[in-house]
């Protein structure tokens, strides 16, 4: 059984060409997309070139009214409540106005009611999203509707975005969210199963409950606020979003890093601030 | 070496002998593919409306390309919030894993995992998405 270089170099060429062709033909054959069928919106969907929030602080008076539009965003998209700091997984919480607005300058006359003020946070869902910008895998991406998604089925867990967003709007998981505390009380108390959980190495935040705006609901924490958190279009001179923001003196946070936040919060008490 | 082809074929023989184990050792014992069912409540009462069982797309097709099905439907949702689907009997359907696929087919245990478990395969489907509440275990 000898063979010559000549007749190696034959048999070699003639297979690596079957080999090549061959796989074509297999690949070529097979089935890929679905034909005869097509994807649309549904038409209940609200539509909007800008979502953005309003959020008039002095209509939150009591713990409780915080606490109704954080369990109604955390209750319905299954949010573990870990029970400590360092891993805690947040869409929506409140936090101090030293917190809210870190770089305004400090004031030692500063109205005293304002100063222990609490505020609500979730995602600003910004024009310009550093998070956006740094994502490696394109898992959080910004909808043509303003919306600053997050795809959790693309997600690595790298948490640069966590590292870019100006807000800490964004929570990892450390740790498995269907699991359970030292003392046996799982972490998501009550699951919603209409809605996925997500899973331990990737990171979440407010979705603007795309998947309540695809069926004409407004977000859970707008509809749970009794008024106090107003959602419409930016972009929409008539929408009452804007009415409020054109007729009522509105602070973002940190607008001096140009990601242009969607959330704008009225403080004053009165009409005229 | 004298006895190099005594040798030789008793190395193949051994050698065919110890990894064609598993082939002939189960020769005439097949496993029995696996039964799914279809006999869920939600199935059941869309057969009493329509008169027969029958998914978003045919059979043959499902079983073949509900893969890559899932996949155009969850980037189709998520990226494009795209929800509702047009089959090829021009019968609409929201594309929604939780609320859609599994509403009818609420028998995991007795659907995915038997086909999934059968093959070998670990789709990680579940790491987020809830499966509904079965009975038996």
């Amino acid at each position: 059984m000898s063979m010559n270089r000549r007749q190696f170099l034959k048999i070699a060429g003639v297979s690596t060409v079957l080999g090549i062709g061959g796989g074509t033909v297999v690949t070529g054959l097979r089935r890929t997309g679905l034909e005869a069928s097509q994807v649309s919106p549904d038409p209940r969907a609200l539509k909007a070139k800008r979502w953005g929030f309003v959020v008039d602080v002095s209509k939150l008076k009591t713990d409780e009214d915080y606490q109704k539009c954080v369990d109604a965003c955390h209750g319905i998209h299954n949010v573990p409540d870990i029970g400590n700091p360092k891993d805690e997984v947040k869409w929506i919480w409140k936090d101090t106005y030293e917190r809210t607005f870190p770089t305004t300058s400090e004031d030692e006359h500063m109205n005293k009611e304002l100063k222990e003020k609490k505020f609500l946070l979730f995602c600003n869902h910004c024009a310009q999203p550093a998070c956006v910008r740094v994502c490696p895998t394109k898992a959080t991406f910004k909808r043509q509707d303003g919306v600053v998604m997050q795809d959790m089925h693309r997600c690595i867990g790298c948490r640069f975005c966590m590292a870019a967003c100006p807000f800490g709007a964004r929570s990892f998981n450390y740790r498995d969210p269907r699991g359970v505390d030292a003392s046996g009380r799982p972490f998501i108390r009550k699951e919603n199963p209409q809605f996925p959980t997500r899973m331990i190495g990737v990171v979440e935040k407010c979705t603007m409950c795309y998947e309540r705006l695809a069926i004409g609901q407004q977000p859970a924490c707008a509809e749970a606020s009794n008024g106090a958190i107003l959602f419409g279009d930016l972009d929409d001179p008539n929408s009452e979003v804007r009415k409020v923001i054109s007729s009522t003196f509105t602070i973002r946070r940190k607008p001096e890093l140009g990601t242009q936040p969607s959330i704008y919060y009225v403080i004053g008490g009165t009409e005229h601030a | 070496m004298k006895n190099a082809g005594t040798i030789v074929i008793v190395v193949v023989v051994g050698f065919v002998a110890f990894f064609g184990f598993p082939f002939y050792y189960n020769i005439g014992k097949a496993n029995e593919a696996p039964k799914l069912k279809f006999d869920t409540p939600a199935i059941l009462e869309w057969e009493k409306v329509n008169g027969k069982k029958e998914c978003v797309e045919p059979k043959e097709f499902m079983r073949g390309e509900h893969m890559q099905m899932l996949n155009q439907w969850r980037d189709s949702v998520v990226r494009n919030a795209d929800r509702v689907y047009v089959n090829s009997q021009g019968r609409s359907f929201t594309m929604s894993f939780q609320n859609t696929c599994m509403n009818c087919h609420s028998n995991k245990k007795d659907f995915c995992d038997k086909c999934h478990n059968y093959l070998g395969v670990k789709p990680y489907c579940w790491g987020c998405h809830i499966a509904p509440k079965e009975k038996q275990s």
